[in-house]
């Protein structure tokens, strides 16, 4: 009855979603493996066999695996499919574009982005938005499942010392080629890992406002940068920033939305958060209804202070 | 070439859904049902892939109730050609729907397929890869940026990090993210238009495909409350309640 976890990684280093869903797979069975696929990552399957409770690693090395497209990721996964009950992956963009592949090759459903392991056969995932949690029983043989990161506490990265197991990677001719990447820069924490994060809305006009109003705020709190769906569609800031039910579901201590409305599908992806504070002019709008702490002021005075105050 | 797209008839975004009180389920009696935003966008590449002179043909299905016929209709009235209603009234989840979908796309020998990245009803994110597993065919999923050129999609995908491009050979199985294009607003003239096309009914009994459920839905409940909050006076206050009441700060 053992498990597999799709490590996630740029084949540099091991990325942290993965420890949450290696959270959930012990929740699901003692006998945790953790695959490695991608191409010369041997410090990624170092790392993964420091992790706490991971019984072993495997390592699958290849020139296709470099990019983590999914017909290739998904031929390894499918070929160690047979000794597994449970293959999960975190609810990452790589989590969910491969694992439904993998379920569909299986003839099995897909429990996706659960947030419990009830028991064996049972997950709570949530549905419309984060505004119901469904209780699922899976009947299939094999559970494919995604794991949203917040839900489970990540375990310790080391402390472990799992064997690393090479194996040689399946024949997987792609019909897809990987051309290019663009990517954020940032200094800053990961969104999705962030203790803090404060977020922009509509309400700030700008791109320039956000430079000048949001990220020297964040700067004094050691916090993350997210956005609203609005934010990111105004051209304030890149689209990797957005949180919410089409973006980054996150979790933070701390999460100060500022100029946000608080829309159905902005709160799906924060409303998880420890402590929110809102700071918004219209005292009607809706992220008051989820905030701890409401502040009804105009966002072009109140964070500057707010900023000042902290130094 | 022809181009399929599926879309799905869901409660309206803008609705805030209740659960039942027996916790059977979402209460969607009465509420009002709309086409799932990202399908929307879905057709809207594909009428414009067709506007440029790249496909000759956009299909549009969907599987669920009769009443599926009116997100057809909305389909067919932003430009689709025609459209197919795989009739059920049973639970239809991912798996059973990529089924269906795989021996459409067979039978109508579609060269791209499109889909919504996920359904804002069961937030799944499933179909689209499982339909591309199924065919054995190559998978764009999150594509804000499609490219069809020499027999070829080049996609820009949105990634946890920013972007990154891929290219696929054809047939081959598209998602749509939010960015990809902004859907256009149906016209009269065009909904009338629109009443004159065919839609195709089948059963999925006809396709040869078992659509039972593997997931049983056990319950539904209410998450969890958030106990309210405090409206602070000013920045000071707010300030004193971060650092000594929460100490996040």
């Amino acid at each position: 009855m053992a498990a597999l976890v799709i490590s996630e990684h740029d084949n540099q280093s091991l990325k942290a979603a993965t420890f949450n869903a290696v959270a959930a797979a012990l929740q699901c069975s003692p006998e945790v493996d953790v695959l490695v696929a991608g191409n010369s990552a041997d410090v990624v399957a170092t790392a993964a066999s420091q992790i706490a409770g991971v019984r072993k690693v495997i390592q699958i090395d290849a020139l296709n695996l470099a990019d983590q497209l999914a017909e290739p990721l998904a031929a390894q996964i499918l070929s160690l499919a047979g000794n597994y009950s449970y293959l999960l992956a975190p609810a990452t963009a790589s989590g969910k574009n491969v694992m439904p592949r993998v379920a569909a090759k299986l003839d099995v459903a897909q429990l996706s982005d659960i947030t419990k392991v009830v028991s064996a056969d049972t997950f709570e995932r949530p549905i419309y938005a984060g505004n119901a949690i469904a209780t699922v029983q899976s009947s299939d043989a094999v559970k494919v499942i995604t794991v949203r990161t917040t839900g489970f506490d990540p375990v310790a990265a080391t402390g472990g010392s799992a064997v690393i197991e090479k194996v040689a990677a399946t024949d997987s001719a792609g019909k897809s080629a990987f051309v290019g990447r663009e990517l954020t820069k940032s200094d800053r924490p990961e969104l999705t890992a962030a203790k803090i994060i404060v977020s922009g809305g509509r309400g700030l006009g700008s791109g320039e406002k956000y430079q000048e109003l949001v990220v020297p705020l964040a700067d004094k709190l050691g916090a993350a940068l997210g956005a609203s769906r609005a934010a990111v569609d105004a051209g304030y800031v890149p689209n990797d920033y957005q949180v919410g039910q089409t973006g980054k579901i996150v979790a933070p201590q701390l999460y100060v939305a500022v100029g946000i409305s608080g829309a159905i599908q902005h709160l799906a992806g924060m409303k998880d958060s420890k402590v929110i504070v809102a700071i918004n002019k219209d005292p009607e709008a809706p992220i008051f209804g989820v905030a701890d702490y409401g502040l009804v002021a105009d966002l072009f005075t109140a964070v500057p202070e707010l900023t000042k105050a902290l130094s | 070439m022809k181009i399929l797209v599926a879309v799905k008839r869901v409660v309206d975004y803008n609705v805030k859904v209740r659960v039942k009180s027996d916790n059977s389920g979402v209460d969607i009696a009465n509420v009002k049902m709309s086409m799932n935003p990202f399908d929307e966008i879905a057709v809207e590449e594909a009428v414009r892939l067709k506007e440029a002179g790249i496909a000759t043909e956009v299909v549009v299905v969907t599987a669920g109730v009769t009443q599926c016929q009116e997100t057809l209709r909305t389909a067919l009235a932003i430009g689709a050609d025609r459209a197919i209603l795989v009739e059920a009234d049973t639970e239809l989840q991912p798996l059973a729907v990529a089924k269906i979908l795989k021996a459409l796309s067979e039978k109508e020998q579609a060269q791209i397929i499109i889909l919504g990245k996920q359904a804002i009803d069961d937030d799944s994110n499933q179909t689209g890869q499982m339909l591309a597993g199924l065919l054995d065919i190559p998978q764009a999923t999150f594509a804000s940026k499609v490219v069809i050129a020499d027999g070829k999609a080049t996609v820009t995908r949105e990634v946890d990090g920013g972007l990154e491009t891929i290219a696929l050979s054809l047939p081959a199985v598209i998602t749509t993210d939010l960015r990809l294009n902004e859907p256009r607003y149906v016209t009269l003239p065009n909904i009338m238009k629109a009443k004159k096309k065919t839609i195709d009914i089948v059963k999925p009994e006809d396709l040869g495909i078992d659509i039972a459920p593997r997931l049983k839905t056990l319950k539904v409940e209410e998450p969890p409350k958030r106990s309210a909050g405090v409206m602070v006076a000013d920045v000071t206050a707010l300030v004193e309640k971060l650092k000594n009441e929460a100490k996040v700060i």
